[in-house]
C-alpha cells in the first residue's frame, strides 16, 4: 500500500486502530460457565441489582477482600428489577433484589433453581417537616388516607386523635412519593394495601404505583430533600436516609396496637415475628408483622443465586462470602443502619446456603 | 458531497458519461491515488455509520414498542392514565407536560436571549462583548444534574417564597397561577430552569444570525435617518427565519432535557392548567421508570414514549437547521463580531 507520509492520514489510521482495540477490549460479559476466573487462583464474582443495600454490599466486599484477597467481588446497583433480569439471563453470578422474585419470574428461569438468601432487613419510614419537630404517632389507615389525598390537613381530627398534646399546624399536607420505580415504594404500598382496602382497590402494590396525591421526587435522596426543603411536607424513605439527614420519623401502629418507632431492633423484631409465616424458600412480605415490638413497614433484601453452581470455584467463593457476610458482616450492617437478621432467621438463611451445590456436591461441607 | 464533479475530462469519465455507467473506480479514486481512495472510503464509512446508528435506533425502538401499539393503538396518544400496576398506559399527561414546560421555558428565554444577542452584536463595545459571550456560553457547559441540584436547593425555595405568592396575588384569576404555592417544585420551576439552560443555545445562534446580516442593511437604515432602535428592528427582521430556527433549536433541547427537569417538575402524570401543580415530561418518566420496569407491556409503553420523543425532536431539529441555514448561508464573508 502506498500510504504517503501524511500526518493526517497516519493520525486517522492510529485512531481507527485505537477504536478497534477499544472495541476488542470492552468489558466482556461474565460467562455463564465461569470463563472469567482471573489468573493466579483468584476468583472474580459479579453481582447486580437493588440500590438499597449497595453501600453495605460494597463495604462487605471491600472488607472481605482484605481478609480473602483471592475473591474479587463487585456489585452494580442497577435496581432490583434489573438484578432479577440479569440473574435470569445468567449475565451475573448473583442478583440482588428487595422484592422476592414473583412466581412468573421464577418460571422464566432456564439455568436451574434460584435460591433467595436474605442478607439484611430494611425499613421504610414516614418522615415529615413540621415546625418544632414534634414526635408523631401515625395509624396505618391514617397514612393510607394521607397518601390517598383524603386527609388533607395536618390538624385533621384523625391525626390529632393519636397525637394528643402535639401542636399540629392548621396547614395543608404536602405529600411526597418516589417518582422512580423502586423497591422502597413496593414495600410501602405493600404495607398500605394490607391496612387499607381502599388503597388495595384503587392503587395496589408495586414499584411504580400511580400515586393519587402529591408530588413525586427522584430517589430516596430526592424525597428527603423535598421533605427537608418544604414545611408541612410528609414523605417516605429508607430508614438510613432519614437518619443521615436527621429528619424526624413517625412511630407507626402495628397490628398488636403499639406505636413503634423504626429502629434496627424493631425491624429485626418484625422478621422474627413473621418467622412462623415465612415459607421455606424465604419469599415473604414482612410488612404489618404481628409482634408487639415489630415495626410494621419492614422488608428483607435478598441475594439471588443459582442452587446448582456451574463453576465450583466460583460457587464456593460466593457461598463463603455470603456466609461471612451473615456472620462477621453484621457489625458493618449495624454501623450503616441496616438491621441484621435475627438469630432464628439467620439459621434459616444458613440452611439455604448449605443447600447450594456444584455438580450435585454441596459447596459448604462441614 | 462524496462525489465532486471531475475537473478535467479523462477517458474514463467520457466513457462513464456516454453510457451512464456507475464508475466505481473513478468515484473512489478521482485523483488516481490509492491512499486517497482509502481515506475517502474511511470518511464515507464514518458518515454512513451515523446514518446507520440513527436508523438502527428508530428501528429498535419501533419494534420494541409493538406490544404497546398493539394493545392501545392511537388511544396511547390520548390516554390520560398511567398505571403500571394495572397495566394501563396513556401518553397524554407526558406530552402535555413536555409541551407546557418547554413553552414556559421559551416564554422566558426568548426575550432574554434576543436581548443578550442584540446587545452583544449591535450595542456592546468589543471589550465587554467578549467576556459576556464567554459567560453566556459557559452556562451551556454546566452539567444538567448541577442545574437540578441548584434548582432543588436554591431556585425552588426562592420561587416558593418570593415569586409564586405575588404571582398568585396579582394574577390569581388566571387558571395558570392558581393552585398550591407551598411547594417549590412544579411546572413553573421546571420551566424556569429550562429557560436558563436553553438561553445560551438560543442567544449563541441568534448572535451568529445577527452577525450574518450584511452591514449594508444597517448602513442603509442609518443613512435614512433611522435611530439605533429602528436599525435594530431592520436587522432583526432580516434575521427573522434564523431567529425562528434558533428558538426551535432551543425548543429541541428543552423537550429532551431530562435530569434537571426530573428533579424539579414534581413528576405527577396529570393535566392541570396551573403552572404551580406538579407535572411530568416524557424524558422524565423514561428516566424514572425504565430501570425498574419489568413486565413487557410496561417496558413497551415506555419505549413507545421514547419513540415519540425521538421523532418529535428529530423533526424539530431538522426544521430549525433548515431555517438557520436559510439565513446564514453565503453571508459568512461579511460577518461582524
Amino acid at each position: 500500500m502506498t500510504f504517503k507520509a501524511n500526518p493526517a492520514g497516519r493520525a486517522l489510521a492510529l485512531l481507527c486502530a485505537a477504536a478497534l482495540a477499544a472495541a476488542c477490549g470492552a468489558p466482556r460479559p461474565v460467562g455463564k460457565d465461569g470463563g472469567s476466573a482471573a489468573p493466579g487462583g483468584a476468583v472474580r464474582l459479579q453481582g447486580a441489582g437493588a440500590t438499597f443495600p449497595r453501600p453495605l454490599y460494597e463495604k462487605w466486599m471491600s472488607e472481605y477482600g482484605k481478609i480473602n484477597p483471592n475473591a474479587q467481588l463487585d456489585y452494580q446497583s442497577t435496581g432490583s428489577g434489573a438484578g432479577v433480569n440479569q440473574i435470569i439471563a445468567g449475565t451475573v453470578d448473583f442478583g440482588a433484589s428487595d422484592d422476592p422474585m414473583s412466581d412468573d419470574d421464577l418460571k422464566k428461569v432456564q439455568g436451574g433453581e434460584i435460591v433467595h438468601i436474605p442478607t439484611v432487613l430494611g425499613a421504610v419510614v414516614v418522615t415529615y417537616n413540621l415546625a418544632g419537630n414534634p414526635e408523631l404517632r401515625l395509624a396505618p389507615e391514617v397514612i393510607a388516607d394521607i397518601y390517598l389525598g383524603k386527609i388533607k390537613r395536618w390538624d385533621d381530627a384523625r391525626i390529632k386523635a393519636d397525637n394528643a398534646g402535639v401542636n399540629l399546624p392548621a396547614a395543608d399536607i404536602t405529600v411526597v412519593a418516589r417518582a422512580d420505580g423502586s423497591g422502597t415504594s413496593a414495600v410501602f404500598t405493600d404495607f398500605l394495601s394490607k391496612v387499607s382496602p381502599e388503597w388495595k382497590e384503587r392503587v395496589g402494590k408495586g414499584k411504580s404505583p400511580n400515586w393519587p396525591a402529591g408530588q413525586r421526587a427522584k430517589g430516596n435522596e430526592g424525597v428527603v430533600a423535598a421533605v427537608k426543603q418544604n414545611p408541612n411536607t410528609i414523605g417516605y424513605t429508607e430508614l438510613v436516609y432519614a437518619e443521615q439527614q436527621k429528619l424526624p420519623v413517625a412511630a407507626v401502629r402495628n397490628p398488636a396496637g403499639n406505636f413503634v418507632k423504626p429502629t434496627l431492633d424493631s425491624v429485626s423484631a418484625a422478621a422474627a415475628a413473621s418467622l412462623a409465616q415465612t415459607p421455606e424458600d424465604m419469599r415473604v412480605s414482612i410488612t404489618n408483622a404481628p409482634g408487639a415490638d415489630a415495626y410494621p413497614v419492614a422488608s428483607y433484601t435478598y441475594v439471588l443465586i443459582y442452587k446448582d453452581q456451574k463453576d465450583a470455584a466460583k460457587g464456593k467463593a460466593l457461598v463463603d462470602f455470603l456466609w461471612w457476610a451473615l456472620h462477621d458482616g453484621t457489625p458493618y450492617a449495624r454501623a450503616l443502619s441496616y438491621a441484621p437478621l435475627p438469630e432464628e432467621v439467620r439459621a434459616r438463611a444458613e440452611a439455604r446456603l448449605n443447600s447450594i451445590t456444584s455438580g450435585g456436591r454441596p459447596l459448604r461441607g462441614a | 458531497m462524496s462525489n465532486p464533479a471531475p475537473a478535467t475530462p479523462s477517458p474514463a469519465s467520457e466513457y462513464g458519461a456516454r453510457f451512464r455507467v456507475w464508475n466505481w473506480r473513478r468515484a473512489l479514486m478521482p485523483t488516481g491515488n490509492r491512499g486517497d481512495a482509502v481515506f475517502r472510503t474511511l470518511l464515507f464509512l464514518a458518515a454512513l455509520a451515523v446514518l446507520l446508528i440513527v436508523g438502527a435506533m428508530i428501528a429498535a425502538t419501533a419494534s420494541a414498542s409493538v406490544p404497546s401499539m398493539r394493545e392501545f393503538g392511537f388511544g396511547f396518544l390520548t390516554g390520560r392514565e398511567w398505571n403500571p400496576i394495572q397495566g394501563r398506559f396513556g401518553a397524554l399527561p407526558f406530552i402535555y407536560g413536555t409541551v407546557m414546560s418547554s413553552a414556559v421555558a421559551l416564554a422566558i428565554s426568548v426575550p432574554l436571549s434576543l436581548g443578550v444577542a442584540v446587545f452583544l452584536v449591535e450595542q456592546a463595545p468589543r471589550r465587554l462583548a467578549r467576556p459576556v459571550t464567554f459567560l453566556v456560553e459557559l452556562l451551556a457547559a454546566i452539567p444538567s444534574v448541577v442545574y437540578g441540584l441548584w434548582g432543588i436547593f436554591v431556585l425552588a425555595p426562592a420561587l416558593r417564597d418570593y415569586v409564586k405568592p405575588p404571582l398568585q396575588k396579582l394574577f390569581g384569576w388566571v387558571p395558570l397561577f392558581q393552585g398550591p404555592v407551598e411547594t417549590g417544585t412544579g411546572l413553573l420551576t421546571a420551566g424556569v430552569i429550562l429557560a436558563i439552560m436553553i438561553t445560551p443555545i438560543i442567544s449563541a445562534v441568534v448572535r451568529d444570525v445577527l452577525a450574518a446580516v450584511p452591514d449594508s442593511q444597517r448602513e442603509a437604515a442609518l443613512a435614512l435617518g433611522a435611530t439605533k432602535w429602528e436599525t435594530t428592528r431592520v436587522v432583526l427582521a432580516n434575521g427573522g427565519p434564523g431567529i425562528a430556527g434558533a428558538i426551535i433549536l432551543g425548543l429541541g433541547r428543552a423537550i429532551g432535557e431530562t435530569m434537571a427537569v426530573t428533579m424539579l417538575i414534581g413528576n405527577r402524570a396529570q393535566i392541570s392548567a396551573s403552572l404551580f401543580e406538579p407535572s411530568y415530561t416524557i424524558a422524565s418518566v423514561l428516566a424514572n421508570e425504565f430501570a425498574e420496569a419489568s413486565d413487557e407491556l410496561f417496558l413497551s409503553a415506555l419505549v413507545q414514549l421514547g419513540l415519540i420523543l425521538f421523532l418529535v425532536t428529530f423533526l424539530i431539529n431538522g426544521a430549525a437547521r433548515l431555517l438557520v441555514w436559510s439565513v446564514t448561508r453565503g453571508t459568512s464573508g461579511t460577518a461582524r463580531a
